[in-house]
């Protein structure tokens, strides 16, 4: 107990006010800090498994999962006799109509937990997650959304939304990377047991048993990030100066612009054009290897990420190998669109 | 010429290119040289892992005519990206039909003086650096084996750890965790 460690609590507990503010939770011990969306989900994951998985039940997510958004399931799915299930992928990226006459429908009476991705990083896809949420509600399903991609581009408003559990990164709200946040509601998060134990997060430690701390100290054993965490408040605040729908305007803007300009290249496929979209555009080029394109475009000063971008099953789907993404945040202009396309343009020259 | 003189042949070769799109340009045309994998070794088992872009590397041991004594490893190889495979190429041109010794003992650090070394450093995104380790694998392998001819079979590291597994490069692996690292600085 001393005057600098107060103040450093003030402020991580600020902070956690300000995202409580920010995703319009109720309560601020409803915001629980982590080291990311990763952390996020394995917790979410790990402590769901314990409260409420069965030999037989299923875990239902999509086929535009992140890795991050599979994996800690088909763990937990593992280890106590569970099933995961996977809502398809159509052509265009979004998520397979249930057909109602269809014996396998989505959500059934052994749906445990329902996980989704709000935005999906590889192909820009916003999907109706309210709609889907209340339908999983109705059945009783608990659902957790993965908001790593929609924190910094839609306004997300966990009471609206209806979900359970929201899980997102930082570094993908202009935070500090190792921060993140893993929303739950109250009600949820009192029945959850914690996953990780260790200091902080305890009340009373015997040799005999010990008793946890409340909410949201449960949940976070060892020491925290508390300096990430601080920064994490204040790049929410940042965004707050500004309004997030005109953000999210000019993002659409430079989408519409980069897809109509990368079009005329030839050979050029977009891989993701669902109606509803983030400014996020993956391609691929025929007879061009992203890797390739994306070294060219590198030299050119263009950040773009290559790869399966942590969605291999997706990848597979598609029946590509990876594809090149550019991804536009609310800084980015126009002139650097058309630089883009300029620079996938020289590349392809040279590729060949 | 020593691997040493053939590293430096590249960075000269490199030299001559003042911009980054003059190099990349010779580079992808040094990938069309790349004596490249028979079809019977371009297979999963040959696949170098932790590349971004496919590579395939198979690798021969064969006596020179003029020197009876001594085994030296002929590499092939191909990848599905024409830059990395102007860099395997490149790799290649330097390493091949050398001694396991020299393949052993050569540093990759021209890579980085020719203004290459994002495509070697040992990241997630392209791990061609998996591609060096394997060949000196490849190197260590052979130069513990006694057959002068013919491919790399992979007995000996199966009785030096006593592990059974497939693949050449989990059988490496599993000699790294025995403790043998001859090719750590
Ligand atoms: C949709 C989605 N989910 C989860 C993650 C994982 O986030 P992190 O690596 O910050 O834990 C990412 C990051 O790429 C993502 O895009």
């Amino acid at each position: 107990m001393h005057t600098l460690s107060t103040k450093a609590t003030e402020a991580q507990e600020a902070a956690r006010d300000t995202i409580r503010r920010h995703i319009n939770a109720r309560h601020a011990h409803e915001v629980i800090f982590t080291s990311g969306t990763t952390a996020s989900i394995n917790l979410a994951a790990n402590s769901l498994g314990q409260l409420l998985l069965k030999n037989g039940d299923e875990v239902l997510i999509s086929g535009m999962e992140h890795h991050a958004n599979i994996v800690p399931w088909q763990m937990v799915c593992e280890r106590y006799g569970a099933k995961l299930k996977v809502i398809p992928v159509t052509d265009e990226g979004e998520l397979e109509p249930r057909r109602r006459d269809d014996a396998t429908e989505y959500f059934t009476e052994r749906t445990k937990v329902f996980a989704i991705t709000h935005v999906s990083n590889t192909l820009g896809t916003i999907n109706p997650i309210k709609e889907l949420i209340a339908q999983a509600r109705k059945q009783g399903i608990i659902t957790v959304v993965d908001g790593a991609q929609a924190i910094a581009h839609l306004n997300v408003d966990v009471q609206d939304l209806g979900c359970d559990l929201y899980a997102f990164s930082g570094h993908k709200a202009y935070g500090p990377t190792g921060t993140g946040v893993l929303y739950g509601r109250e009600e949820l998060l009192e029945r959850m047991p914690p996953w990780q134990g260790g200091g902080e997060m305890i009340d009373v430690v015997t040799f005999e048993k010990t008793t946890y701390a409340k909410l949201p100290f449960k949940f976070e054993a060892g020491t925290p990030h508390i300096a990430g965490i601080i920064g994490l408040g204040e790049a929410i605040r940042w965004m707050e100066d500004y309004d997030k729908a005109a953000m999210a305007a000019h993002e659409h803007k430079l989408l519409e612009h980069a897809t109509k300009e990368l079009l005329t290249i030839d050979g050029l496929r977009i891989i993701g054009t669902a109606k509803e979209k983030v400014g996020v555009i993956g391609f691929v080029i025929g007879g061009v290897h992203h890797y390739d394109l994306g070294t060219l475009l590198d030299q050119q000063g263009i950040a773009v990420r290559t790869g399966h971008h942590c969605t291999q099953p997706l990848m597979e789907r598609f029946g590509v190998s990876g594809t090149t993404r550019a991804s536009f945040a609310c800084f980015n202009t126009v002139a650097e669109v058309d630089a883009l396309v300029a620079g996938v343009k020289k590349g392809v020259k040279m590729l060949r | 010429m020593t691997i040493t003189q053939a590293q430096q042949e590249v960075v000269d070769e490199f030299a001559l290119f003042s911009d980054w799109q003059d190099r990349y340009e010779h580079l992808i045309e040094l990938g069309k040289d790349l004596p490249l994998i028979a079809p019977e070794h371009k297979t999963d088992d040959n696949l170098v892992r932790g590349c971004q872009s496919r590579v395939w590397l198979h690798a021969d041991v064969s006596t020179p005519l003029d020197v009876t004594d001594q085994k030296v490893i002929h590499f092939t190889a191909d990848s599905d990206a024409m830059i990395t495979k102007g860099i395997v190429a490149l790799l290649v041109r330097v390493f091949n039909d050398r001694t396991p010794q020299e393949i052993l003992g050569a540093s990759t650090e021209f890579i980085d003086k020719i203004g290459l070394r994002a495509h070697l450093s040992p990241n997630r995104a392209n791990g061609l650096s998996a591609m060096v380790d394997q060949m000196k694998r490849y190197a260590l392998a052979f130069s513990s084996n006694s057959t002068k001819h013919g491919s790399w079979s992979p007995a000996f590291l199966l009785n030096s750890c006593q592990v059974r597994g497939p693949g050449l490069w989990s059988l490496a692996m599993r000699t790294v965790r025995c403790g043998q690292r001859p090719w750590a600085p």
